[in-house]
């Protein structure tokens, strides 16, 4: 594959795709499992799709209507919550399913033969074009600096907000910051592994990472290092065998969290049962 | 500037409704610069909505809370707030003295902000003062549920507060860290206003300057000590306040203390 690499051009653009991608989930995946917006990033993805349909009926890249969707129903679900008006719960599964039909609806109303959206729900990482690769890194660049330079600000507000907001810190901001920066990954992940398979880039490593880190920072870095193996071998594995980038990425990253998960619970057994035989021998020869 | 003679509470005719339910309906309650109060009540007496409103997070229905001259959530003295622990997500990856350390953020967003070395210093003293310097490298979820509270009030203290309002600090620890942090509040109350809201009655016996019962509305406030009309008015029956192993009775004797009751 790395002859191939460094032949065909479309592997680079895959390859850097991906490794931007796995930036902005390692930042922006633990910052949504520690605020517990897994969900709420799931009703984002999948209401975007109301935008690439709209895109398609309006002529206009389908992305920049994936970029509005996504954006608007991330502060729309902020804006109701903070409201206190509807249970965020319920909004997220309205605006889940709405913005799925809606894409299917918007395209229906196009005249001719329907465009294949299954790259939209699916991702293909091999059809990154030069514009999306800017696109990505724009979007890559703009969240991870939002996050640094004021990474003292989101450490207070993410273990603690209603603190923060007494000492001053403008959580309203942060919060809708939070929002849409989340809405921005996801866009840039629906040309990676798509909709659908979005969540699992999101969640996988930084939920791994978790499982290591002991610092904020180190567990961002951490999860984005991750996330850029799980989508290079995921790429390999695809390349190989044909089978779709999205797909094998995705299977990949689950199987790693999960048998992670499987190892910590069995080390963590292991360290209790240890340290309980340690203690009674103690006990012992002090008789 | 701020006259320290000022009290550090005034509260008129408050009332707060959620709908049509009153959650405390016209309390007055004056709190004198460098009280030591304790507020205690039962569960749904009004006791964290009254934290609320002092702390400018819920707006009051009726009436007008001051802090310290200015109204509720516009003061320019700062509190020190130590929320229940419940709540917090305690495996949220971060220190104690990390924890610590964003009690000394300050005001708005400040791009590329560092803590200072003074900064540093502060939250080491605080978590000194609460008497857990030795955990400061520990993870969260490495703290006991005493350790954690005291880390809540070491993070309130970084503030450098004026006025120290804590949230049912002893509901979630066991009788020998509650000790120890009863012990620290009437230590702290030597250098600032503590106000301390709880529905653990031992908490009178914990050299509380002065009392407050709440129940919806003010049953009682004065001095540190509860007779039966109170706590019938509190709890609708007479409680068993003389506990085992406490030290001090905490109900004082039903004739000589009617004099005190408010209502």
């Amino acid at each position: 594959m790395l002859t191939a690499l460094l032949k065909y051009q479309f592997l680079q653009n895959a390859v850097l795709a991906g490794l931007l991608a796995s930036v902005l989930c390692g930042v922006i995946g633990v910052i949504i499992i520690e605020k517990k917006l897994v969900m709420m990033s799931g009703g984002i993805a999948h209401a975007s799709y109301g935008g690439v349909g709209l895109g398609y009926l309006l002529g206009i890249e389908p992305i920049f209507g994936a970029i509005g969707f996504a954006l608007l129903s991330a502060l729309g679900v902020g804006f109701v919550k903070r409201r206190g008006g509807a249970s965020a719960d319920v909004l997220i599964g309205l605006f889940w399913s709405l913005g799925m039909a809606l894409g299917i609806f918007f395209v229906a109303l196009m005249p001719g033969y329907p465009p294949d959206m299954s790259s939209y729900l699916f991702g293909n990482i091999l059809a990154v074009t030069r514009a999306d690769l800017y696109l990505t890194a724009g979007l890559t660049g703009a969240v991870v600096l939002v996050v640094a330079v004021f990474f003292d600000s989101w450490k207070a507000y993410l273990f603690d907000d209603e603190f923060a907001r007494l000492i001053g810190q403008p959580t309203a901001l942060l919060e809708y910051l939070l929002l849409a920066t989340i809405a921005m990954s996801v866009v840039a992940l629906i040309r990676v592994v798509g909709i659908i398979l979005a969540l699992a880039m999101l969640t996988a490593p930084a939920a791994t990472a978790s499982l290591f880190t002991k610092g904020l920072g180190s567990r961002m870095a951490a999860s984005a290092a991750l996330g850029a193996v799980f989508c290079f071998a995921g790429l390999t594995i695809s390349y190989y065998t044909g089978i779709s980038s999205g797909a094998t990425i995705v299977t990949l990253s689950g199987a790693v969290c999960l048998s992670s998960y499987g190892v910590r619970a069995l080390a963590d057994a292991h360290t209790r049962k240890h340290a309980a035989m340690e203690h009674s021998r103690e006990e012992v020869s002090e008789k | 500037m701020t006259n320290s003679n000022q009290p550090a509470l005034q509260m008129q005719n408050l009332s707060v409704y959620y709908g049509n339910t009153p959650a405390l309906h016209n309390v007055n309650l004056t709190v004198d610069h460098g009280e030591y109060l304790g507020i205690i009540g039962p569960n749904g007496g009004g006791k964290t909505t009254l934290i609320r409103v002092i702390l400018g997070l819920l707006a009051p229905t009726t009436g007008s809370v001051l802090v310290y001259g200015k109204p509720a959530g516009h003061t320019d003295v700062k509190i020190g707030y130590v929320p229940q622990i419940a709540p917090l997500d305690r495996r949220f990856p971060i220190t104690a003295f990390e924890a610590v350390l964003t009690g000394r953020l300050g005001r708005g967003l400040v791009p590329f902000h560092r803590y200072s070395k003074s900064d540093r210093l502060a939250a080491s003293e605080a978590l000194e003062r609460v008497g857990i310097a030795q955990l400061a490298e520990r993870r969260l979820s490495a703290l006991s549920g005493g350790e954690f509270q005291r880390l809540l009030i070491a993070r309130a203290l970084a503030v450098e507060p004026k006025l120290l309002l804590l949230d049912e600090p002893t509901a979630n620890v066991d009788a020998g860290s509650r000790e120890k942090i009863y012990t620290l509040l009437a230590e702290l109350s030597k250098t600032m206003t503590v106000i301390l809201v709880t529905h653990d009655l031992l908490a009178i016996s914990s050299q509380l300057r002065s009392l407050a019962c709440l129940s919806g509305r003010l049953v009682y406030h004065g001095e540190p000590q509860l007779n039966t009309d109170t706590v019938r008015a509190l709890y609708g029956c007479p409680v068993d306040l003389i506990a085992h192993g406490v030290p001090h009775r905490v109900l004082g004797d039903h004739h000589e203390e009617g004099d005190n009751l408010v209502c």
